[in-house]
């Protein structure tokens, strides 16, 4: 029934293309987004390094930025909240009581990169630029003692950094495992 | 009727000369214990009654802002199996949004033979599907794992709902598009402040998913993603993506903060689970439950809910004796894959102390463990998916309570 529809439109579309609008979709159904359109959302980060922007941004740079539009709810160090604790909790995975951090915990720095752009400040996203990206990126990696503190950030150097724990993760869901 | 209409229409003839109190009582001759005025008029949108008014969503105090946090189902007030709009749970990562339905689009973009974005309108061009499934939050119990902490089942299994879904298969879509070769994952991003995104495997997508923009018959509620969202049946609530906006398709995962940092599974020995993406079947007793007082003795149904995320609820079982013996509950119609099943059970309250248990099987035959059994393969750190048997304590006076027995 649903493919009928599908030939008919394509017939009709062969028959009679300037009657439909122009639609890159095989029903005829939607319109074909422009460049800027896809640039605008396109914002994805993957864990390959791919979608990182250019830009840069250094350790120094990120303190500076950090305290002036982080550090009120995630507190001067990166820890003491009143939000997420984003700095320390090294070896503490197998503890009673597990401290998951950026450092202690995240498998990949792309994603740090990725998750400020598209989500901090909490409440004004969407207001940094990619170099204060970098910059922010850049110091709480630092903060974790994961880069120097002369660390540069940019599309080159974030996806080679390795988290700590980043061999920690298996991605197989091996459930059901009980009972 | 008729009897009324007498009254009336002699009330008005009488009415310029008879006082009020004289109109009252020939009112009382009409009968005891009937209304004796009008109810309320039309309203354009019903709401509960007045008597209602405890039967609410109720937030977690465990989240430092009201921004990023969640809220449970009255499980324990609600019948049958759907959960009206106005109750599903909430969870949000950066607020509930405003989003105009005229101004809103989905892009389609990614390994794809031809990106394309869509209006609403362009949306409900496709045939429509209309599914009824459960959403459950892969967090539905994490206060539960080291010792009995919430109080009612709204608090212990409360971020669980289940509706019917209409939109759009997503299989369509993607075929409308058509999808390259070596496409194996899909980003699906929210229009949120965060822009919430999650990676869907391609086979999930094209399975069953859908892109629904109505909830129980009507638009999705601003809360549930209003216009668009996500339904992935059976998969953790989070993957659900509400606000829908864009979908890319991929090679690879994403490794978006939602799926490395947050709903991955910390096991006791430092490992960590990530793409643990079905709800396992579970079950829970709703009535009685923890907070409820039994006031009398004899007979009192029991009755619950069970689910699971790889289909259908085959059977459910009920003990009374804190999971010595067992018996089989009676399932109510319908019995719906990746659906809430409500089961019931007779039972007669002896007066003596009882601890009400339930547990189910789904159609894959999997037994829905105890909670020693989940904590010795993942500790009582992994957060999410805890799908173990509740237990509720009755009290010999009748008190209902959260125990791990
Ligand atoms: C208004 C308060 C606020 C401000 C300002 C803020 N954040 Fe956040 N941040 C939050 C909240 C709340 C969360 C948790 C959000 C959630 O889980 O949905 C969070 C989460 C994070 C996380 C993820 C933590 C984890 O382990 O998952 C990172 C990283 C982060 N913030 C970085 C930053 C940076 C960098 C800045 C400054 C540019 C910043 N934040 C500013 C409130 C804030």
């Amino acid at each position: 029934m649903h493919k009928t529809i599908l030939v008919a439109v394509l017939l009709a579309g062969a028959l009679f293309p300037v009657m439909l609008p122009a639609s890159p979709t095989a029903s005829g159904i939607g319109q074909s987004p422009t460049a800027a359109q896809i640039t605008n959302w396109n914002v994805d980060v993957s864990a390959s390094g791919a979608g990182l922007p250019a830009g840069q941004g250094a350790v120094a740079q990120g303190q500076l930025l950090y305290a002036a539009r982080c550090a009120a709810c995630h507190g001067a160090s990166g820890a003491g909240g009143p939000m997420d604790r984003l700095v320390g909790g090294a070896g503490s995975l197998t503890a009673a009581k597990p401290v998951k951090t950026v450092g202690s915990y995240w498998p990949h720095a792309t994603t740090l990169f990725d998750y400020i752009r598209r989500a901090m400040p909490f409440d004004s996203p969407g207001t940094l630029t990619n170099d204060q990206v970098y910059a922010l990126t850049a110091y709480l990696l630092y903060l974790n003692g994961i880069v120097s503190e002369n660390a540069v950030m940019n599309a080159r150097t974030l996806p080679s950094v390795v988290m700590p724990n980043r061999e920690n993760f298996t991605e197989e869901d091996p459930r059901p495992d009980a009972p | 009727m008729a009897n009324r209409r007498r009254f009336l229409s002699v009330a008005l003839a009488a009415g310029s000369t008879l006082a009020a109190g004289e109109l009252a009582r020939a009112a009382a001759d009409g009968g005891d214990d009937r209304p004796n005025a009008l109810g309320a008029p039309l309203s354009p949108y019903g709401s509960p009654s007045p008597f209602e008014r405890s039967v609410v969503r109720v937030a977690t105090t465990l989240t430092p802002t009201k921004f990023s946090s969640w809220d449970f189902t009255p499980l324990q007030d609600l019948h049958g199996t759907i959960t009206p709009n106005g109750l599903f749970f909430e969870r949000n990562h950066g607020g509930v949004p405003e989003i105009d339905p005229a101004e809103h689009r989905l892009l389609v973009h990614g390994l794809v033979d031809n990106p394309a974005i869509f209006t609403m309108d362009d949306l409900r061009r496709y045939p429509p599907v209309s599914a009824i499934h459960f959403v459950e939050c892969s967090g539905n119990g994490l206060t539960e794992w080291s010792k009995p902490t919430g109080k009612t089942v709204q608090l212990t299994h409360g971020l669980l709902s289940c509706a019917e879904w209409t939109g759009v298969s997503v299989s369509t879509l993607l075929r409308d598009v058509g999808v390259k070769s070596g496409a194996a994952w899909v980003l699906a991003e929210g229009a949120d402040a965060p822009l919430m995104d999650r990676s869907i495997p391609l086979e999930k997508m094209m399975d069953d998913a859908i892109i629904a923009y109505a909830q129980n018959g009507e638009a999705l509620r601003p809360e549930q993603g209003y216009p668009l969202r996500l339904i992935l049946p059976g998969f953790e609530g989070n993957m659900n993506v509400k606000w829908l906006r864009r979908l890319k398709v991929g090679s690879a995962p994403f490794y978006t903060r939602e799926e490395t940092a947050k709903y991955t599974d910390l096991l006791a020995n430092g490992q960590a689970r990530m793409f643990t993406f079905v709800m396992e079947a579970k079950s829970v007793i709703t009535q009685p439950s923890g907070g409820m007082q039994i006031h009398a003795r004899g007979e009192r149904a029991i009755s619950g809910l069970a689910w699971s995320g790889r289909g259908a609820i085959r059977r459910v079982e009920v003990s009374t004796d804190g999971g010595n013996r067992w018996s089989a509950a009676q399932l109510q119609e319908p019995i719906l894959s990746k659906a809430l099943t409500r089961f019931v059970f007779p039972w007669k309250w002896s007066g003596e102390e009882a601890v009400l248990q339930s547990r189910c099987y789904d159609e894959t035959g999997y037994v829905q463990p105890t909670l020693a059994q989940l904590v010795r393969v993942r500790g009582v750190n992994s957060v999410y998916h805890l799908n173990a048997i509740q237990s509720w304590h009755v009290a010999s006076d009748g008190t209902v309570t959260n125990v791990h027995a």
